[in-house]
């Protein structure tokens, strides 16, 4: 057996693949629920109606899916530059944390002020923590997968410091979390009583301006062209350096303001719990959408889906919720298949 | 109390080398995937699923030795996977290992409900208990608190020396070395290069594996979520550290463990002065400086993150 490069390959077997490979993840699955010993049948049943089968549960996954957006959009960036930013989970808390810092009382400005210093404010927190393995990946050729993750875990610690700390909110009776931001920093809701913020809106609009300027601006050129072949952007002329800087501050910044949509938009103050790992999921949220900056969308919606849903199905039957992670990680690996068999085609001998 | 002071209890000496444990086995396993070739992020997610597997075996009845063992070869069957992937169809090292560890650690949690659907505190077994080996135990200063650990450090300890013997003075080892600087070397040779890539990466993730057992059957009792805590990423980051030689892995992993049980008791003499936030962070920024101050003299195998198929010229 060879693999063999396909010369073109048909746009709508691309487009197909990743679907192929969620069904396939899908019947993956099927195999743990088996082993619950509850109905594969019912439990998907349950999944999909606790995603989408309500006003309420449509509403949840919306909100849900906002961080997801922004995160998916910061790896997929990223990815597309060969910058593996696996920070993404701290790079949020940053964003958080610099919404916290200006929006609790820090800054006296009206809502249509402040809430832009706020998101200006996160995306250059989490950009700037990016800039620092961008830098010595650029400068000493150091790999940036470690230095990303190992940065997520000392910003938590950072941030549960600052919590218990000099940002702990005197009057949370003792519960370590920051002072709430201030009415005019807070994002309205765009749906009456339901927790979905206007952060889904801005997360939208992100997806359409990367895909605009991936798709039309020399900028994204440049990122594209050091993605395929660092060597070859260089001597077109292209300054790989500064392209990796940009996207790290591009990247970091989408994830920071993940952090602040979650804060001004939907708990109203800082947590350690503030993510459930949007971060690590967004890397998944990227890969499913094959680094599409509307495909992001797409896929963010989809996994999103797929955790509230869990959240439901795992109240209902007696299925951990875990089957959500497991379901997502085995969606990433079957779509790493399917892309490569769509790239190439399987010949004998 | 000052550090001098603390340099010299036994309690520090055996801490170290608890410590060390797991990192030596995750740093082994990832320097052997990494001499064949092959960047394997799954560490992360097979530590943990080592940690889950190995802990159920006992819990369920089985003993200490046979949880091992199980743990080892569930770590190999997801080297498999990942071998799968990234030897065979050559897909991206990068995002194959980091599907991976959502799947296995994702995979663990979920078996772990499974099986105790109830548990509110996590249940407990009975773990590996400290051998004193005769005579070297009675040594003085050192004695007592360095040959008085559980058996699987003693194991981790000779791990480094099979592997260094098994690298450097066998012809697999050989083998090995060449599918991670030369793969058509190997080819030349008549040597089935995804074989041996294969091969290393199953032996790396099962000592992955074992090192994440290591935490739930010898240092704790219990299976905790989270409970990896990027020891994984850190051996990731020992690698580097140690320019892929198992003698330099040990000493890292020695060296590493050593300021971490320094800082835990430094931070109990130290006393509110200095937040403890900022005493559990020196793991992680220590590995960062440790890849950044050996970033200049790091010589990655030649062949790392390169695919290699056959018949293709280089």
């Amino acid at each position: 057996m060879r693999l063999e490069l396909r010369e073109a390959p048909p746009i709508w077997l691309a487009g197909l693949a990743p679907v192929l490979a969620v069904g396939a993840a899908l019947l993956l699955c099927a195999g743990l629920i088996v082993w619950t010993g509850e109905s594969v049948l019912e439990a998907y049943a349950l999944l999909v109606k606790g995603a989408v089968g309500s006003r309420f549960a449509l509403a949840e996954t919306l909100t849900r899916a906002t961080p997801l957006i922004l995160t998916g959009l910061a790896a997929a960036v990223a990815f597309r530059a060969k910058l593996w930013n696996i920070g993404g989970e701290g790079q949020l808390y940053m964003g958080a944390l610099a919404a916290t810092w200006l929006g609790t009382g820090a800054l006296d400005l009206p809502p249509l002020l402040l809430i832009p210093v706020l998101l200006i404010a996160g995306a250059l927190a989490g950009g700037s923590v990016l800039i620092v393995p961008a830098l010595i990946k650029n400068k000493l050729k150091v790999d940036e997968v470690v230095t990303t993750l190992l940065l997520n875990f000392i910003i938590l610690l950072f941030v549960n410091y600052l919590l218990e700390g000099p940002l702990k909110d005197p009057m949370s009776l003792g519960w370590p979390q920051a002072a709430p931001i201030v009415d005019e920093g807070l994002l309205p809701k765009i749906l009456e009583k339901s927790r979905l913020h206007l952060g889904l809106i801005i997360a939208l609009l992100a997806a359409l301006a990367i895909w605009l300027v991936m798709r039309f601006t020399v900028w994204g050129f440049e990122i594209k062209a050091v993605g395929l072949n660092a060597r070859g952007a260089a001597f077109a002329g292209i300054n790989v350096n500064a392209t990796i800087i940009r996207t790290a501050l591009i990247s970091g910044g989408l994830a920071g303001i993940a952090g602040v949509g979650e804060v001004i938009g939907l708990k109203g103050y800082l947590t350690l719990d503030l993510s459930p790992g949007f971060g690590y999921t967004g890397i998944a949220v990227a890969m499913l959408a094959q680094l599409h900056p509307i495909g992001v969308v797409v896929s963010a919606f989809f996994l999103a889906g797929i955790y509230v849903g869990a959240d439901s199905m795992g109240r209902a039957v007696n299925i951990p919720t875990y089957l959500a992670d497991v379901l997502v990680a085995s969606s990433v690996l079957c779509v790493l298949v399917s892309v490569m068999l769509v790239r190439f085609r399987i010949r004998r001998g | 109390m000052d550090i001098l002071e603390i340099l010299l209890t036994t309690g520090f000496w055996a801490a170290t080398l608890r410590i060390a444990t797991p990192l030596i086995f995750g740093t082994l396993g990832e320097l052997i995937c990494e001499r064949a070739g092959v960047l394997n992020l799954g560490i992360e997610g097979i530590m943990t699923m080592g940690a889950m597997a190995g802990w159920m075996w006992v819990y369920q009845g089985g003993d200490l030795w046979g949880g091992l063992a199980f743990a080892a070869f569930i770590g190999m069957l997801f080297g498999l996977l990942h071998s799968s992937f990234t030897v065979y169809l050559g897909l991206s090292q990068h995002v194959t290992g980091i599907g991976i560890t959502l799947l296995a650690s994702s995979l663990s949690y979920f078996v772990f409900r499974m099986l105790l659907p109830d548990a509110t505190t996590p249940p407990k077994i009975e773990p590996f208990q400290p051998y004193a080996i005769p005579i070297l135990s009675d040594l003085p200063l050192l004695g007592p608190s360095v040959f008085t650990q559980t058996p699987m450090t003693y194991l981790a300890l000779i791990c480094v020396a099979v592997i260094w013997y098994g690298l450097y003075r066998t012809p697999v080892g050989l083998a090995v070395r060449m599918a991670g600087e030369n793969p058509l070397a190997v080819e030349a040779q008549g040597i089935d290069v995804l074989a041996i890539r294969t091969g290393a990466v199953m032996v790396g993730s099962a000592l992955m594996s074992v090192g994440g057992a290591f935490l739930t059957m010898s240092a704790f009792d219990a299976f905790y979520f989270g409970m990896v805590n990027g020891r994984g990423w850190i051996c990731v980051a020992l690698v580097i550290f140690a320019s892929w030689r198992p003698g330099k892995a040990l000493l890292g992993a020695l060296l590493f463990a050593g300021i971490d049980a320094l800082q835990v008791r430094v931070q109990q003499v130290s006393g509110a002065a200095i937040p403890y936030q900022f005493f559990l962070m020196a793991p992680y920024v220590l590995s960062i400086l440790a890849m950044v101050i050996m970033a200049r003299r790091a010589a990655y195998p030649k062949a790392l993150l390169v695919p290699f198929r056959r018949g293709d010229r280089a």
